[in-house]
């Protein structure tokens, strides 16, 4: 079988092994519906002045979940299973095959990938049908989806490079989840931020305010252009091949050793 | 015949602590050989060298013709690995996951066979999560196997088995060993090695320091044989040419025979004139266990 066989092979088992875990499989899809229809509740009707006089929280929330759905899916998704199957020893038992470790890797961020864009057409749809939410047309429509392409491969990375510095399986949703809620808050996602201030500055240093912006600017009916901001995507990028640089560093694939 | 495994002067530190200190193994095609030794003596490390898992600081490796350091695919796809308690895909069937290692190598065997040969047929569409722990323990196997390797390495396939299932897994290791694999064992058990190895290796404190058929090892089919028993109070003097060490106050004795037919005649023959029941009498030739507790002694303790 050629490399690239195996690779789609992986895949396909590596998908059914997403979709037969009820667990993250419901968590993964029930946190962002669910936090699109508890923000909506508590904020939506608020005014929302970006997006022009009649904009309101509600047409903020569709893209700002979209930035969450792919955060959830890739990063704290990857980082997870990454730190599981390492710790588990599934990884060591790979490595003792033939089959090279890229197809392993490649097959895991594609399953999460995958998962991130049903995620995001499923939020994109829920907008539109309950919140009156259209999706963004022509050039912006290119914009949102490079955008959203770009997130995705940040946040894959951002998942591989954070695993070295989980030591064991239990402590991996303490580092995970420490690590991105604080931002989440910060950065556009769940709260929109319309003053500028102290925090704001923080959070323009880390990718998840950038990701949430590019793809709010894509909504934005304000914005006329291309529906490209340039500087987010430069920025994420940068995280995405930092990230990179880390994980081919310092990416373990078995345990720690005990003795 | 030809040499499976060449291992000459192999070392490896870390750090301060020297974990093998020049280790010689020749392991030749179709034996079944099974390196022992206590905790920290050096056996994972030599294994998971000959693996590819670990880099040697010093002498030379040859497994099937490879340098395992180089971790060619090619050597790979000849060798089956099945580590201590390893995780598997919880969430894929027994045949799915032999399916997918199957895929990875050139030349798998047939997964029926697989199946068969762990004894996994009833379970083959169950979900791994839910298999009992021996089970997992022989799925293990079973991946190892997916490539049909012509050398596998076993290592401490039945740690925490009840005895039926040590059986099977034994029974599993006999019928590779029939169609002519390699196989390198790591155990620590005595009777384990001692019912599949034909030839076993004894690890301690980084050196191997015996090496032979369980059956002979460490001059064992020489050594003397024990007869031990117990003598009630009040019994007669034993005989001049079976008087040993003190015996013990609580009558207890321990002859070590050369010869132990005469020594058994003289001793039953003086016990029935005198009308001496002779109590738990037993005749046993040192374990293997003997042996190896003999050659690693005190190092177990050590590495506690």
């Amino acid at each position: 079988m050629s490399d690239v066989a195996l690779a789609i092979r992986q895949v396909k088992y590596e998908n059914r092994s997403f979709w037969r875990n009820p667990a993250s499989a419901f968590f993964t899809f029930v946190f962002p519906i669910m936090f699109m229809v508890i923000f909506n509740l508590i904020f939506g009707s608020s005014k929302y002045s970006s997006f022009g006089p009649n904009g309101t929280v509600s047409d903020f929330y569709t893209p700002a979940l979209m930035a969450f759905s792919i955060i959830t899916a890739c990063y704290t998704n990857i980082a997870m299973g990454v730190v599981f199957a390492r710790e588990e020893g599934i990884l060591k038992r790979l490595r003792g095959t033939p089959l090279p470790s890229w197809v392993w890797l490649f097959a895991r961020i594609t399953v999460s990938v995958m998962v991130a864009a049903l995620l995001v057409v499923i939020i994109g749809a829920f907008g539109r049908a309950f919140y009156h939410v259209h999706l963004p047309a022509g050039h912006k429509l290119l914009g949102l989806a490079v955008a959203l392409a770009v997130g995705a491969a940040t946040f894959s990375a951002i998942g591989l490079a954070v695993t070295s510095f989980v030591p064991n399986v239990d402590a991996a949703p303490a580092v995970v989840n420490a690590t991105i809620f604080p931002l989440l808050f910060i950065s556009d996602v769940f709260i929109p931020i319309q003053h500028q201030g102290a925090l704001t500055t923080i959070a323009s240093i880390f990718p998840v305010k950038h990701l949430s912006h590019a793809i709010i600017v894509a909504y934005n009916p304000l914005i006329r252009g291309s529906g490209f901001h340039w500087q987010d995507l430069a920025i994420m990028g940068a995280w995405g091949v930092a990230a990179l640089i880390l994980t081919l560093r310092r990416f373990r694939w078995e345990p720690r050793a005990q003795s | 015949m030809t040499v499976a495994i060449d291992v000459k002067g192999l070392r490896k530190s870390y750090g301060a602590l020297e974990a093998v200190r020049g280790v010689d193994l020749q392991i030749e095609s179709g034996e079944v050989f099974a390196l022992l030794g206590p905790n920290g003596a050096g056996k994972t490390t030599t294994v998971e060298i000959l693996e590819g898992y670990r880099r040697r600081d010093a002498g030379e490796v040859s497994v099937l013709g490879f340098d395992p350091a180089r971790r060619a695919r090619a050597m790979k796809g000849r060798i089956g690995i099945v580590l201590q308690s390893t995780g598997i895909e919880q969430f894929l069937t027994v045949a799915e996951v032999i399916e997918m290692y199957r895929g990875y190598y050139p030349n798998p065997r047939p997964l029926d066979e697989i199946i068969d040969v762990v004894g996994l047929n009833d379970k083959r569409d169950e979900r791994v999560k839910k298999l009992s722990g021996g089970q997992q323990r022989r799925l293990d196997v079973a991946i190892g196997l997916a490539g049909d390797p012509e050398l596998l390495f076993l290592d401490e396939p039945t740690t925490g088995f009840d005895p039926a299932a040590r059986r099977r897994m034994w029974d599993a290791v006999k019928n590779l060993a029939s169609l002519g694999k390699t196989i390198f064992l790591t155990t620590h058990y005595m009777d384990e090695a001692q019912e599949l190895a034909n030839r076993v290796a004894v690890i301690s404190a980084g050196r191997i320091v015996a090496e032979g058929p369980p059956s002979s090892l460490a001059g064992r089919e020489t050594s003397h044989t024990v007869v031990r028993f117990k003598l009630p109070e009040r019994a007669p003097a034993l005989p001049r040419t079976l008087r040993t060490e003190p015996t013990p106050g609580d009558g207890r004795v321990q002859i070590e025979a050369a010869d132990p037919v005469k020594v058994l005649y003289e001793l039953t023959g003086w016990a029935l004139e005198k009308g001496v029941t002779l109590e738990e009498l037993e005749v046993a030739r040192p374990t293997l266990e003997d042996v190896y507790l003999k050659l690693t002694d005190g190092e177990a303790e050590a590495a506690e």
